[in-house]
């Protein structure tokens, strides 16, 4: 008994030791590039287009790069993965056929970002003729967060009661208006999360955009969704990797910007997500 | 009028049901039609299990072995690490943490996976690889080991969310029951709990490995990418992915060299089918 209650002891502060070893170190690399870019920001760098081989100046085209290409994202994924949650929770049966497509779903999620990349540029830039535009771009990022968003929004959907439609339904409304008016209203936290959620992820991305969309160098804004344009995580590749002698505070301030962008989606996201659970009513 | 509205709905609703199979269809078609061409060039013997890659030579020699040997150093490497530490990572919180620091714990778990893969990278550049490099006194340190570390941390959301779905899963009566007997806590968790939910923590496993091979910025910028058969873990790889990525922008489209990446991106769809679909199995097996 003695030494049971020693290997419980041990084997808990090795659990313990593996879970520090992996939630310290995210922690700490948060901080280092708060650190560390914190000094970089500056409403110059904000905006301001990149000077001196991109050295200097600002990141200004990235975040409108970014900004386009996230919003041409949404506008693509979220009627689609919408009507494919409302497909899923309200028409689907359990058969053959909506097996296959949570099998599809899951296969979406886990294809590798640089092959929607290739894929992007076959569809998108070469055979759609959209050549390496804002529109490529976003079409891919759509197709890669449409799992995201089905996902969410199923599960927002499927935890409106059950009683709530059939209270509709025999009051006379049709199918249909009882999702539009009754299921729908009563989702839209979970739909918001989702879509926000895919948002951060697409703004993160830098495979799918390789080469579909981005622009090493682009001092000037896009002027519509045939340009080409540059994008925050693209930038921070190129200035960490293919130009030498940036200085430092210019990559951390980059990733700094990046990762504030996506962080404060993702606790947006949560923020919705807490605040719809305490008001919900049932 | 009403009824042909209901009808038309359905069937919009219906097409963007099915649109996930659709766009799976398509990614697989476009990559078969703009990758099966290299075929005509070098035969699927030769391209699988050609030991030199120098797609830009006179004549072109597209063998990717060295790519391959490369994603499945950096991935073997990662697993190493990644499954014992993630899946005790997991235990952790779904057995022993306190209610407060479980959701802090998980908190910074979905923090990681927000993380955009190139930041990560960027912070492997600057901390990870100048690390390696000292330690193993090496002329450089973006290698496979530094590229096997940091998949290893990109691995551990996947990994840790999905196996403690798995282990909160288990009924609570085969925990009681094992209490009930005498049996510490640790051996619950050891003979009870684990075992039981090993279906849903293999398919954890599998699906962090998926995401190992598929990623693509960060091990593009810390493994060295060197296109040579690797004999070493602290030697510089190139994977499958970071060849794509870093050779697409310069093949010139329709040439031998173009269809060779579209023909590496098949194997990589392959490669996430079979672990997706497999991991699926395994997750479905645990839910009956």
């Amino acid at each position: 008994m003695k030494n049971s209650k020693r290997d419980q002891k041990i084997a808990f502060a090795l659990l313990l030791a593996a879970t520090l070893l992996v939630v310290i170190p995210v922690g700490l690399i948060v901080l280092i590039i708060i650190q560390k870019g914190l000094p970089a920001i500056n409403w110059q760098f904000l905006t301001d287009v990149p000077r001196q081989g991109m050295r200097a100046g600002g990141i200004f085209p990235a975040i409108i790069g970014t900004i386009y290409l996230v919003g041409g994202a949404i506008v693509f994924a979220l009627p689609i993965g919408l009507m494919a949650a409302i497909y899923l929770s309200e028409y689907s049966r359990d058969n053959f056929l909506t097996r296959i497509i949570k099998l599809a779903i899951v296969n979406l999620a886990g294809v590798p970002s640089v092959v929607y990349g290739l894929f992007g540029l076959a569809l998108f830039v070469i055979f759609f003729k959209f050549g390496a535009s804002i529109l490529s771009g976003s079409l891919t990022l759509g197709i890669m967060i449409l799992p995201i968003i089905i996902t969410t929004s199923r599960e927002a959907l499927e935890s409106v009661p059950y009683t709530f439609r059939e209270v509709s339904l025999s009051l006379g409304a049709s199918k249909w208006q009882t999702i539009r008016h009754i299921v729908l209203p009563n989702a839209v936290s979970g739909i918001l999360t989702g879509t926000i959620l895919g948002l951060g992820r697409a703004a993160g991305e830098t495979a799918p955009i390789l080469f579909t969309v981005a622009a090493f160098y682009l001092p000037q804004l896009p002027s519509s969704i045939f340009d080409q344009a540059m994008a925050l995580p693209y930038h921070l590749y190129v200035i960490s990797t293919q130009v030498p002698n940036v200085d430092e505070k210019v990559r951390y301030g980059t990733a700094l910007v990046l990762l504030v962008l996506v962080l404060f989606m993702n606790l947006v996201a949560i923020v919705i997500r807490y605040k719809f659970r305490k008001m919900k009513r049932w | 009028m009403r009824k042909f509205k209901e009808f038309i709905i359905e069937k919009l609703v219906f097409i963007c049901g099915i649109a996930s199979i659709i766009f799976v269809g398509l990614i697989f078609l476009f990559l078969l039609k703009e990758g099966l061409a290299v075929l005509k060039t070098v035969k699927l013997f030769d391209f699988l299990f050609g030991k030199s890659w120098y797609p830009i030579s006179e004549p072109a020699q597209l063998g990717i072995l060295p790519l391959i040997m490369g994603s499945f150093l950096v991935t073997l490497g990662a697993a190493i690490i990644s499954i014992p530490i993630g899946v005790a990572c997991a235990v952790y919180i779904a057995e022993i943490a306190p209610l407060k620091i479980k959701e802090v714990l998980k908190g910074g778990i979905e923090m990681l996976a927000a993380i955009p893969s190139v930041v990560l990278g960027f912070i492997g550049m600057v901390t990870l690889v100048p690390w390696v490099k000292n330690i193993f006194h090496l002329p450089t340190g973006l290698t496979a080991l530094s590229g096997s570390i940091m998949l290893a941390f990109m691995a551990m959301p996947t990994i840790v969310s999905i196996a403690e779905d798995a282990l909160y899963s288990v009924p609570k009566t085969y925990k009681e029951g094992a209490l009930a007997l005498g049996a510490t806590h640790w051996q619950t968790i050891r003979r009870v709990i684990l075992p039981a939910a090993s279906s849903g923590i293999l398919a954890a496993v599998m699906l962090g490995l998926g995401r190992v091979i598929g990623e693509t910025m960060a091990v593009m910028m810390i493994t060295g990418n060197a296109a040579v058969m690797p004999n070493s873990i602290l030697q510089p790889v190139r994977t499958l992915t970071a060849t794509i990525a870093a050779e697409m922008g310069e093949a010139v489209v329709g040439s031998e060299h173009y269809f060779a990446l579209f023909a590496i991106g098949i194997v990589l769809f392959i490669i996430s089918f079979a672990i997706n679909v497999t991991a699926d199995l395994f997750l479905h097996k645990n839910n009956r």
